[in-house]
């Protein structure tokens, strides 16, 4: 096993690299050293003297991608893409436009981060399994009709409406809770209950009506049939059999979530005014820092294969049968 | 006025050929035709299917545009206006001060005024709204009186309706003779679609005879009739949903289909691809190609004749954009189809008897495929709607000139915090939304049902436990 996940360790370098090769000739098509420099300095009648420094204390004087002047591994080396991306993969983003380190400011914004997505993400796979076992129980009935059409009716609705909606009854009309803001101390969770409830219904109707399929098809299968005829309760059944075996595309499906996660929160946190990594990227995006949106992607995606490789080891350990190699 | 094309409209006018041509095929082709005979016996299908029709004709009319000469510019804010703008008259050109109320005659903020030559501050008079109205408090009676016009006028639409269908019905009864399956028979289809094009019509008549005299779902900060708006906005999200499933079809499918097949060093390059995309978060991904191509539209101001035009590239590329970033899923799907697929036995043969790639890729595994393409298709639109909404709301979707639900969710933010609560933009958004996703969803469940095999097994074992 362990050789197969060095596999994979490997192979999620080269993905990597490959998205910094995405963002990278993205924006240089668009873009050249010098225009950067110019907008930096501000304005078209910059000297091409003070642009060409510019250029030469950042490390844009050098070529994009291949250096014809450079000798051996230089040739590749000395280029901005070699010197741009390479610190990447050792945690060095360089700086924003505004002159603030990147690598700090995520380090920094990290925390509330994971402090909305976490709880998110647990609370909402524990009331979709909840709830669609449910349904599963009751499958055929009319509470099990009510269900999936209320499944369909909530995830028909944009996940915006189910924020200003939420803010506007709770914050604004209610007064349970503040409108927006973070605080660093354990009194965050006052700013955070919010943000969390909303992110676990929003993702309720897809997710439960989901799940439901999984259980469904399950349950025609005939280990369970062989369970029941055993003489055990439906519960049982449901409960001990039909979930262990779900889970497992459940647990593939919790991959694909993993960025999406990120997503929900990028929206959110703007909303909620929470000093996290979606609400900088958001920020980033509006003031087009280029530095920031493409650390922010490097750190997705490095996310994403995280995830993949973690979903490998859940499989594993949720049914022995699955043998890394 | 001149008929004038832009790429948008271009692109999706093909893209109704097209599905006509595919309209075609299915009615020759019985299998075909037995599958989408089990959507049309869906009493839920039908009615999303009659909404969802609605759109698709508004969209239409709002895809043919006209390009004013000079002095017909007037009226519009823009130089070139679509078929709708015409239809609907003066809807699309009367602009109010600023915020007014749904069916209000008066604005939503005081003004300072002169009254008989004395300085009142009072809520004044709309332009447009109730402006008919000599006494103000005539307003219910004359809401009253509108509603029932409207209702007969939507009654005679709808009868118009059933004699259509009833036409329909008679040419379909040979086909229902025959015992091969026919659209509407049985379980309740017609019935369901009856009656939501009643609902529709009477709607339709009421809204469009107040619309005359008043802004039914108010005016915006500008004045805009938000009626209006939410129709336009409707092209907007058509489009995203559709010209992206258009755009992503072909790399999805030639890319699934070659990583299947030839396996080896194609597979590998292929996989690589479309894991290295699918690891980019998609709103990243986008956000940084937008902000790129506004870079770009930025540096070369002369390019485009008017703003109409290049707010309409911007949404092409916004299509284009998100065509990119969700191609993956599909070749995906199909990789993992061809794989099964390729190893079975007539394809076997026709390898055997020398059949060349390329054909038996083309006629032997794409036939094969279509159905796991159309429920792609059709499981993807209301995703790509909805995530319009969000990138317009981050600022990275539409052309802010563009009308689309993301602007309107995103003008949504100020007005709930100012007092009086302005609540019909956002209302009016998110009724317009949830009806086309739900529809669109709903369509599409039916789709899956009858065109996976395994839904439909899933289904029937339902029915047994």
């Amino acid at each position: 096993m362990s050789s197969y996940l060095v596999r994979r360790v490997l192979y999620g370098l080269l993905v990597l690299l490959g998205v910094n090769l995405i963002t990278f000739v993205l924006f240089f098509q668009v873009n050249s050293p010098d225009d950067m420099a110019r907008m930096a300095l501000g304005g078209k009648r910059v000297a091409q003297e003070s642009v060409d420094q510019w250029k030469r204390e950042r490390g844009y004087d050098l070529p994009l991608l291949y250096n014809s002047q450079a000798e051996g591994v230089g040739k590749l080396g000395e280029t901005i893409f070699f010197q741009k991306s390479v610190p990447m993969f050792v945690g060095e983003f360089g700086s924003s436009d505004d002159g603030r380190n990147i690598a700090g400011e995520i380090a920094k914004r990290a925390g509330p981060s994971l402090a909305l997505a976490v709880p998110v993400f647990i609370l909402g796979l524990f009331l979709n399994i909840v709830l669609s076992l449910l349904l599963t129980f009751f499958r055929g009935t009319y509470l099990d009709l009510t269900g999936v059409v209320l499944c369909v009716l909530a995830m028909s609705i944009s996940g915006l409406f189910y924020i200003i909606g939420g803010q506007y009854l709770f914050s604004k009309t209610l007064a349970l809770v503040p409108i927006s803001g973070y605080d660093a101390s354990v009194e965050a969770w006052r700013f955070l209950i919010l943000p969390v409830i909303i992110g676990v219904v929003s993702g309720l109707g897809g997710g439960t009506r989901w799940y439901r399929t999984i259980f469904l098809e399950e349950i025609n299968k005939d280990y369970v049939r062989t369970a029941r005829a055993k003489g055990l309760s439906e519960v049982q059944v449901l409960g001990r059999h039909v979930l262990r075996n779900g889970l497992i595309p459940i647990l593939t499906g919790s991959v694909t979530v993993i960025p999406l996660l990120f997503m929900g929160s990028l929206i959110s946190e703007s909303f909620f005014g929470i000093p996290g990594l979606g609400s900088y990227t958001i920020e980033a995006i509006q003031s087009q820092d280029f530095g920031v949106v493409r650390a922010m992607v490097f750190i997705g995606s490095a996310l994403y294969l995280v995830g993949l490789i973690l979903t490998d080891i859940a499989y594993t350990i949720a049914d022995p049968r699955v043998r890394l190699a | 006025m001149m008929p004038t094309l832009l790429l948008t409209d271009a692109l999706i006018w093909l893209l109704v050929f097209g599905l006509l041509a595919y309209a075609r095929s299915v009615i020759k082709n019985p299998l075909s035709r037995a599958s989408w005979g089990l959507v049309f016996q869906s009493k839920i299908a039908s009615a999303s299917l009659v909404v969802l029709l609605l759109a698709v004709v508004i969209t239409l009319l709002d895809s043919v545009h006209l390009r004013l000469n000079s002095e017909q510019q007037s009226r519009y804010a823009s130089p070139i206006i679509s078929v709708l703008d015409v239809a609907l008259g003066p809807l699309a050109y009367e602009r109010e001060k600023s915020y007014s109320a749904p069916l209000a005659t008066r604005a939503l903020s005081k003004e300072s005024m002169e009254v008989d030559g004395k300085p009142v501050r009072d809520y004044p008079r709309l332009k447009f709204g109730g402006v008919h109205l000599s006494d103000e408090s005539n307003k219910a009676q004359d809401l009253l009186l509108r509603a029932y016009q409207g209702t007969l006028g939507g009654a005679v639409l709808w009868a118009f309706f059933l004699a259509a269908l009833w036409v329909i019905r008679r040419a379909m009864a040979p086909a229902v003779a025959q015992n091969s399956i026919g659209v509407f028979t049985g379980s309740g289809a017609y019935q369901a679609v009856v009656w939501t094009l009643f609902v529709l019509c009477i709607l339709g008549g009421v809204v469009s005879k107040w619309a005359e005299a008043y802004h039914v779902l108010g005016t915006d900060k500008v004045g805009v009739d938000v009626f209006y708006i939410a129709l336009k906005g409707l092209r907007t999200a058509m489009l995203i949903g559709l010209l992206t499933t258009l755009l992503t079809l072909p790399v999805g499918i030639a890319m699934g289909l070659a990583a299947g097949y030839f396996r080896g060093w194609v597979d590998d390059v292929i996989q690589y691809i479309y894991t290295t995309l699918n690891s980019i978060p998609s709103v990243l991904l986008i956000a940084a190609t937008v902000l790129m191509l506004q870079v770009a539209l930025d540096a070369n101001p002369d390019a485009f004749a008017s703003s109409v035009e290049k707010a309409d590239l911007r949404l092409f590329f916004l299509c284009a954009i998100l065509g990119l970033t969700s191609w993956t899923g599909l070749a995906r799907l199909i990789r993992g189809e061809v794989l099964k697929m390729r190893e079975q036995d007539y394809i076997l043969a026709a390898r055997a008897s020398g059949v060349s790639s390329v054909k038996i890729l083309f006629s032997h595994l794409l036939p094969n495929l279509m159905h796991l393409i159309l429920i792609a298709m059709v499981m993807d639109f209301s995703g790509l709607v909805l995530a319009e909404a969000v990138l317009s709301y981050v600022g990275v979707g539409v052309d802010p000139s563009t009308f689309s639900y993301g602007t309107m969710i995103n003008a949504a933010r100020l007005e709930l915090s100012r007092d009086p609560v302005v609540w019909w933009s956002l209302v009016a958004a998110f009724v317009f939304m949830l009806l086309l996703v739900l529809s669109a969803n709903l369509f599409a469940d039916a789709v899956r049902d009858a065109f996976d095999p395994r839904a439909r097994q899933l289904k029937q074992s339902l029915v047994r436990v």
